[in-house]
């Protein structure tokens, strides 16, 4: 096998990082594993939002900057519905939401613009994002909402035997990262063994044979939409029953567009793993790295998590250009 | 019947090149100009003056230079507000540091400055494009935000990290009032109109279209791919950069670490898309639309006596701006400027019928 030098001199560069706290002994182990801890559970929703990008970009080639607001918009949904009726009915109710949004972007959007090239599609989604994050807060109200999902929000702390001090880890973190599990399971099973998920990965090789062989496109489009909008639903009721309902949460999700890079736009996969390596790296960034910066130039405060993970992606376009995951033909120049 | 070119002949190669080759164009251009320099300094008020023209005239300047990129050279940013903010910081530490400095001059070094934050953030261009570029601008985007928000040499160690400018004054002309503001922007803006208008229509604005039609073809008759792409961003980010000095000195005079964020770049970004990507013409229609139509919606309702209240206002705005880019994307992908065009595609013909 020919060996790609540049990748393994980021990914050996990387690890380094990865390892220097720990090495030199500037944090002590418990925290250390509590962080990575931190950076993966924040990963698993990076990679929830990424999932939605992946997809849709696999079967419709549509870059869809609306990804982040279609999971504020079903997380707001929830949120004030849930107020009038039972949880499970409000998710039902707005899955529901989704699906015929996912129709109507079908509809209004998608369809006339068929066969225009991708960065006119990107800018038609940014058109969507700005039209569903007014109407969002027009409908829902832009305050700030909760999402209760009865489960204890107290940290518990576990293997106070192996590490001096014990981890403080979240109940709810671990629920959310089995539900994770759950869905790309679920999705995986979806897409490789019914029809409609064949017919999915049919559409996303070669639109136009899938076409001639009698595959609906338009159909296609609204169920793939409709799955992004599900696993949106998903993304926005945990990070919702998290973080709160709000409209940063939006912004937030712009962190899923490095994840995607970095895993490789039409890999589901590749979605999962940009995303814990994304959560995890910035974490890790941000309280090692982070303090020495701030020693070194004399920063006004950290908060490189704003932008490593961007950083990040760049170097690896640079080194990588298909993603960890990707097809290896991509656009270049 | 009074707009056409018939009966104009030329006789030399400058006549048949110039800008504006039809004699009614030429008027009513020269008559546009009078009526901003001379009549509109004393009809407006100084409402108007603060809240639209003087964001449409700088606005229209960062269209330009996003439009130079985008809409001619086809390599799309969506964190252009990032070399805005490099343009005003780099003139903001200038005229700190180096208070001789007139501010043209001031103006000219930050554009440089931002040109070459550009082509640093242009060097991906090179391998990738589309999709891809789209995020490496907006690592450029969070980059720039932070480095201005936490470095503290850039804010001169200002203890809330927002800046404060003093009054321009070059040669003894101060920039204070809301006109002499407006009469300034305005030279800076016709100048800069023209520059770009003939670089478009030059050697290298004709590589950046072709690299736009067609990068491999432009490659084959001869056009350095490198040399093409890394011109558009270092050209874009000049405009840019002047542009955010201008926004930064003359419209905001004081700014909060976070003034030129993402939601800037969008709205340049709508700007060039509603206006006409590929198009002058098209980058002013966008600005004076994105800077009118929230006073309008503001206005408007209040006096048909259906106050609409603020919040409600900006969600409108949004949704309104989201729905108006899918619409000129689906039915007039090349904007406002198109439609200008084929008016006076009519007007040629009017009022006969061939």
């Amino acid at each position: 096998m020919k060996k790609n030098w540049p990748v393994l001199t980021l990914g050996a560069a990387l690890l380094v990082g990865l390892a220097l706290p720990l090495a030199t002994g500037a944090s002590a182990p418990g925290f250390y594993v509590e962080v990575l801890l931190g950076g993966l559970m924040t990963g698993v929703l990076y990679s929830l939002v990424a999932l939605g990008f992946a997809l849709i970009f696999k079967a419709s080639g549509v870059f869809n900057f609306a990804q982040g607001t279609m999971v504020l918009f079903a997380a707001l949904a929830v949120a004030r519905l849930a107020e009038r009726m039972p949880l499970w009915a409000a998710i039902l109710l707005a899955m529901a939401i989704m699906v015929a949004l996912a129709w109507l972007i079908e509809r209004l959007v998608l369809r006339p613009l068929v066969n225009q090239e991708g960065v006119a599609l990107l800018m038609a989604t940014l058109g969507v994002t700005y039209f569903l994050d007014g109407f969002g807060q027009i409908v829902w109200g832009s305050d700030i909402y909760k999402i209760d999902l009865g489960i204890a929000k107290e940290p518990v702390m576990v293997l106070d035997k192996v590490f001096q001090g014990g981890i403080l880890v979240n109940k709810e973190d671990f629920v959310s990262a089995i539900v994770a599990a759950v869905l790309v399971a679920g999705l995986v099973l979806f897409f490789q063994k019914t029809a409609t998920g064949r017919a999915l990965r049919a559409v996303a090789d070669d639109h136009q044979a899938a076409q001639s062989i009698g595959i609906p496109l338009n159909r296609i489009w609204v169920i793939v939409w409709s799955v992004a909008g599900f696993v949106a639903l998903v993304a926005g009721v945990i990070w919702g029953s998290q973080l709160g309902v709000q409209f940063s949460l939006s912004q937030v999700a712009l962190k899923a567009l490095p994840v995607v890079i970095l895993g490789g736009f039409t890999s589901i996969a590749g979605a999962i793993v940009g995303g814990l390596i994304i959560g995890v790296g910035e974490k890790m960034a941000e309280v090692f790295l982070g303090p020495v910066l701030v020693k070194a130039f004399d920063l006004a405060g950290g908060g490189i998590e704003n932008w490593f993970a961007y950083v990040l992606a760049l170097l690896f376009l640079l080194v990588r250009p298909e993603g960890l995951f990707g097809e290896k033909y991509i656009d270049r120049v | 019947m009074f707009y056409r070119e018939n009966g104009q002949f030329k006789s030399s190669y400058a006549a048949d090149q110039q800008m504006l080759p039809i004699l009614q164009d030429r008027v009513f251009m020269l008559g546009l100009l009078l009526f901003a320099f001379a009549a509109v300094p004393f009809l407006a008020s100084d409402y108007l003056f603060l809240s639209i023209l003087i964001p449409f005239l700088i606005l229209t300047l960062a269209a330009i230079g996003l439009n130079l990129l985008v809409g001619y050279c086809g390599q799309i940013s969506i964190g252009h507000a990032a070399f805005m903010a490099v343009g005003a910081y780099a003139a903001y530490n200038l005229v700190l540091r180096l208070p001789q400095l007139n501010f043209l001059v001031v103006l000219v070094l930050a554009g440089f400055i931002a040109a070459a934050a550009g082509m640093l953030f242009g060097i991906p261009s090179l391998r990738i494009k589309g999709l891809y570029l789209a995020v490496a601008t907006l690592a450029a985007q969070f980059f720039m935000d932070w480095l201005f928000a936490r470095v503290k040499w850039f804010t001169d160690y200002s203890p809330s990290g927002s800046v404060s400018t003093a009054t321009i004054e070059m040669l003894g002309w101060k920039i204070d009032t809301p006109v002499r503001k407006y009469v300034f922007l305005l030279g800076v803006l016709v100048v800069f109109t023209v520059v770009a208008k003939n670089l478009v229509r030059s050697h290298i604005g004709r590589a950046w279209m072709a690299m736009r039609d067609m990068d491999v073809a432009a490659e084959v008759i001869g056009i350095r791919p490198v040399y093409a792409k890394l011109t558009a961003f270092a050209v874009s980010s000049f405009y840019v950069g002047v542009a955010g000095a201008l926004w930064g000195f003359v419209y905001l005079g004081a700014w909060e670490p976070l003034a030129f964020n993402l939601t800037l770049s969008l709205n340049l970004l709508f700007m060039i898309i509603i206006g006409g990507m590929g198009s002058l013409l098209g980058s002013y229609f966008g600005a004076a639309f994105i800077v009118v139509l929230p006073i309008f919606l503001d206005q408007v309702p209040a006096m048909l006596g259906v106050p609409i209240p603020t919040a409600i206002n900006s969600h409108l705005q949004s949704m309104i701006f989201g729905a108006l880019i899918v619409f000129f994307l689906i039915v007039e992908p090349q904007g406002l400027a198109r439609l200008w065009a084929i008016g006076k595609e009519k007007l040629r013909l009017w009022p006969f019928p061939h």
